[in-house]
């Protein structure tokens, strides 16, 4: 409560009429699809011709940017977001969550779709590989990581920018859609450091 | 944390942005239960994947993936059979959402099929993989179609289509 209260002090009061303005922003980044498409092709070529240098490119690349963002965003971005104030917030989350709506998916099937057929190709998948428990266990970090971040984080984050689209946006339903995209990132994160730990593990094997 | 109504946005009571709740936030306790049956759906594919995937490379038992995959549907459709049963709900916003992420969760459904298909995976699995994909695909276009269209302004009974 004492938190809420100095932050009701803190944080400037908006216009002196009317809402916080909310910038033109569009749901889905139209410029952003060429790109999305370019990577998902490339990941099915890589997957049609078993590469090894491609599905390793696609799965480190993937992966690399699955952990950073989820660290950064839940561990880094979450917390500040959380302290600014409601026009800044609005104006961040009009121009930053458009765009984790295409990123976040495309990273994923990258990391995923790239990890398993590298893993076969290694042999890393066989149920008489030596380390397979651990592989088990990145499976079920993963799983849960899929269900928080398709479950929750995705729809509060698709949420609030429709909300953000009404004339009227509600702050309070904003404010508790953004609680649960901050809360769940942040869960998001920390799970990563568990795929760090059996990733590198399992790479210097 | 705080959130956006902490904060005391200026102006006149009728120009500031709703903070309490409204005919969106009432509306609510009238909704069906689709998101905890899509996501327990979901993460009962999720979880038959995982028991699928861990066995690669040995004969795998399929009987606890196929009543996982089967109860997952069970639920999907449940969800789907209430849904559809609401008269009051934002159902244009609920099909534009749906049906691109319809759109975007096949494509990646389908790269992801695409894997195991290239694979030469045995039919038995492969099947059970599509079955778990296709769960995927239709259950996360579900909660999202869903989340955004319970906060939306909802047609008046009778003023729809």
């Amino acid at each position: 409560m004492a938190d809420i209260a100095v932050e009701r002090t803190t944080v400037p009061a908006g216009p002196a009429e009317g809402p916080p303005p909310v910038p033109e922003f569009s749901i889905v980044p139209v410029r952003g699809l060429p790109i999305v498409a370019a990577i998902l092709v490339g990941l099915v070529v890589a997957l049609g011709s078993n590469s090894l240098w491609a599905l390793t490119f696609f799965h480190v690349a993937g992966g690399a940017l699955w952990t950073s963002i989820d660290l950064f965003v839940g561990l880094v971005v979450g917390p500040i977001l959380g302290k600014l104030s409601v026009p800044a917030r609005i104006e961040f989350s009009t121009r930053f969550m458009p765009k984790m709506l295409l990123i976040m998916p495309t990273v994923v099937t990258m990391t995923l779709g790239a990890g398993f057929q590298l893993a076969r190709h290694l042999g890393n998948l066989d149920a008489s590989y030596p380390h397979h428990a651990w592989l088990v266990a990145s499976y079920v970090i993963v799983g849960v990581m899929t269900l928080i971040a398709l479950g929750l984080l995705e729809p509060a984050n698709l949420a609030v920018l429709f909300e953000l689209k009404k004339p009227r946006p509600n702050g309070e339903r904003i404010g508790r859609l953004m609680r649960v995209f901050i809360l769940t990132a942040g869960i998001t994160g920390v799970l990563q450091i568990a795929t760090i730990v059996i990733m590198t593990f399992l790479a210097s094997r | 944390m705080t959130t956006p109504t902490d904060t005391s946005v200026g102006g006149p009571a009728e120009q500031r942005p709703p903070t309490g709740p409204d005919a969106e936030d009432l509306r609510q306790a009238d909704l069906p239960p689709v998101m905890p049956l899509a996501i327990s759906s979901l993460g009962l594919a999720v979880i038959g994947g995982i028991v699928l995937a861990a066995q690669y490379g040995r004969v795998p038992s399929l009987v606890v993936p196929t009543a996982l995959a089967a109860v997952g549907g069970l639920l999907l459709v449940t969800a789907l059979v209430l849904l559809a049963r609401v008269r009051v709900f934002a159902w244009p916003a609920f099909g534009r959402v749906m049906g691109w992420g319809l759109v975007a969760y096949c494509v990646e459904a389908g790269i992801l099929a695409f894997v195991f298909v290239h694979d030469h995976t045995p039919t038995r699995e492969l099947l059970l993989f599509g079955a778990m994909l296709l769960l995927f695909a239709v259950d996360v276009p579900l909660m999202l179609g869903f989340s955004v269209a319970r906060w939306q302004p909802a047609p008046e009974p009778g003023r729809e289509g």
